[in-house]
């Protein structure tokens, strides 16, 4: 048995999705760019799934530009905002539990003289809308807050957050890879400036993404060339990947989302119910992602309750700095005021719409018994 | 992680786990902030040539599947070792007999010799008491 509980790191390309793609391979494979048939038929294709992404997040259709992903959404949004506003100013404001892709982002910028403030959270990971209110300056340009974190699943009050930099006349970034699908976002009544959102967390394919922009906010593209995707962002469009990207965000469903819910509300009471000394990281109920549960097991170490789930099938995500080639346990959990200890003992399980009840009721008795074995052999583990 | 099949078996069915109760020598590494403790735990008796060696040797450890495998490899390279070929084991040694280590772990994670060191130290140090 193989059980799948890592789709926070990616998803299964779903059958809709893969049927939608396979034209535009050997069939459909003009250039988007071209005036042939071929051409206008893949630029049919290109504008039909901008229209899809657009109208899911009540967007103006030329206003979503596609990308590589999530990392060229997020890595476009800052520094081309950054370059195309220093004349207004060099403060950005982001959070201290954003992704790498946004944090090194983040640190570049820094080395190229911008200045950075990195809110800190609550121990549940939850960004303060005064905090960033505080933390505007006449030099703000830019304010980044994910929309829900990817490791722990809080969802951040980012409508406030909208609001607030609304108010101050600054830029507004969220990065909504975790949530897109998940969470409705309407980026006009979030007053949402820059939307990073991407295929491949949403049964879509690998390789493609978005940044929505709204019109007139300036911005620097970082990949200069022929000018597609309104002069934004140079560079043939992925059209199977786009196709498939749009097929994705068509066929998710409301009742996904229901079900997610429940499975993870039934993982984490079972877990809390039978074993002891962890801790839930991030919140619990609404304001936390309908597929995200993230516990810490105290006094054993992640990357070996992941392994040794692993030898049963079991696929899940860990924050230990023993899994990570910097060695240093997840900021995130660190930023959340866990001990690195408990940073170590770090398990992510993240469900899909495609996960069972059955699925995890073998999951909670795997963990149970993994749980116990390794902690028989810990030494911090008396009992 | 890309574990060698040799670390994995050792990982999954670790062997000689647990604590010796009343033991010569106790020997604790490594820092649980950084992910990694070990404590190996011994018992010395001559042999028939009047030499002390390792009688019993356990362990416990908080740690990665690197850290559990070096741990469970230590202590079967050290079992029945006379004290003077137990302490000449080294992080080496241990990573051969386990077919490699990823080379991230080469360091953070194999300390379970160093353990081993400690341990035996520790007898001599009651001993000479």
């Amino acid at each position: 048995m193989k059980i799948y509980l890592d789709n926070a790191a990616s998803t299964k390309v779903s059958k809709e999705v893969l049927e939608e793609m396979k034209p535009y391979f050997s069939k459909e494979y003009g250039n988007a760019s071209s005036l042939h048939d071929f051409g206008q038929r893949a630029k049919k294709a290109l504008e039909k799934s901008r229209r899809i992404i657009a109208e899911s997040i009540n967007a103006e259709t030329e206003d979503i530009v596609f990308t590589s992903g999530g990392t060229e959404s997020n890595n476009f949004a800052l520094k081309g905002v950054a370059f195309a506003n220093k004349e207004k100013g060099n403060h950005i404001i982001t959070s201290s539990i954003e992704h790498d892709c946004v944090i090194n982002s983040c640190r570049w910028l820094e080395k190229q003289g911008f200045k950075i403030t990195y809110l800190p959270v609550d121990k549940d990971g939850f960004v303060s809308p005064e905090d960033v209110e505080k933390a505007i300056t006449k030099k703000t340009i830019l304010v980044s807050v994910m929309h829900a974190n990817n490791e722990v699943g809080t969802i951040e009050p980012i409508k406030e957050i909208g609001r607030v930099c609304r108010k101050n006349n600054v830029y507004f970034h969220s990065d909504a890879c975790q949530t897109y699908t998940k969470i409705p976002i309407d980026v006009q009544e979030m007053n949402i400036d820059l939307l990073t959102i991407n295929s491949h967390k949403i049964h879509g394919p690998k390789g493609v993404g978005a940044l929505y922009i709204r019109k007139g906010v300036r911005i620097e593209p970082l990949m200069h060339g022929g000018g597609h995707e309104f002069k934004k962002r140079s560079g043939t469009e992925n059209i199977p990947g786009i196709v498939g990207f749009a097929k994705a965000v068509e066929t998710a469903k409301k009742s996904d989302i229901t079900h997610m819910t429940k499975l993870r509300d039934y993982l984490i009471n079972e877990i809390e119910k039978r074993i002891s000394e962890i801790i839930l990281n991030g919140p619990k109920g609404e304001k936390r992602l309908c597929n995200n549960v993230n516990f810490s097991y105290r006094f054993i170490e992640g990357e070996s309750i992941l392994m040794r789930l692993n030898e049963k099938g079991v696929m899940v995500s860990t924050g230990s700095a023993c899994s990570s080639n910097s060695l240093e346990a997840s900021h995130v959990l660190l930023a959340m005021g866990r001990k690195h200890e408990d940073a170590h003992g770090s398990i992510r399980m993240s469900l899909s719409r495609d996960n069972t009840l059955e699925e995890i009721k073998y999951v909670v008795n795997q963990t149970e018994k993994t749980v116990s074995d390794l902690r028989k052999m810990s030494p911090l583990w008396n009992r | 992680m890309e574990y060698s099949k040799k670390v994995m078996e050792h990982f999954t069915k670790p062997k000689n786990m647990g604590e010796i109760k009343n033991p010569d020598g106790i020997g604790t590494v490594g820092n649980p902030v950084c992910g990694d403790l070990m404590k190996i735990t011994i018992k010395v008796s001559k042999n028939k040539k009047g030499k002390e060696v390792i009688k019993d040797v356990k362990f416990k450890t908080f740690g990665c599947a690197a850290a559990v495998a070096t741990s469970s490899m230590v202590t079967e390279l050290a079992k029945g070792k006379t004290l003077n070929e137990a302490e000449k084991i080294t992080r080496n040694d241990v990573a051969e007999s386990l077919e490699g280590l990823p080379p991230l772990k080469m360091h953070c994670s194999n300390l379970a010799s160093d353990a081993l060191k400690e341990a035996i130290k520790d007898y001599r140090k009651k001993k000479n008491k």
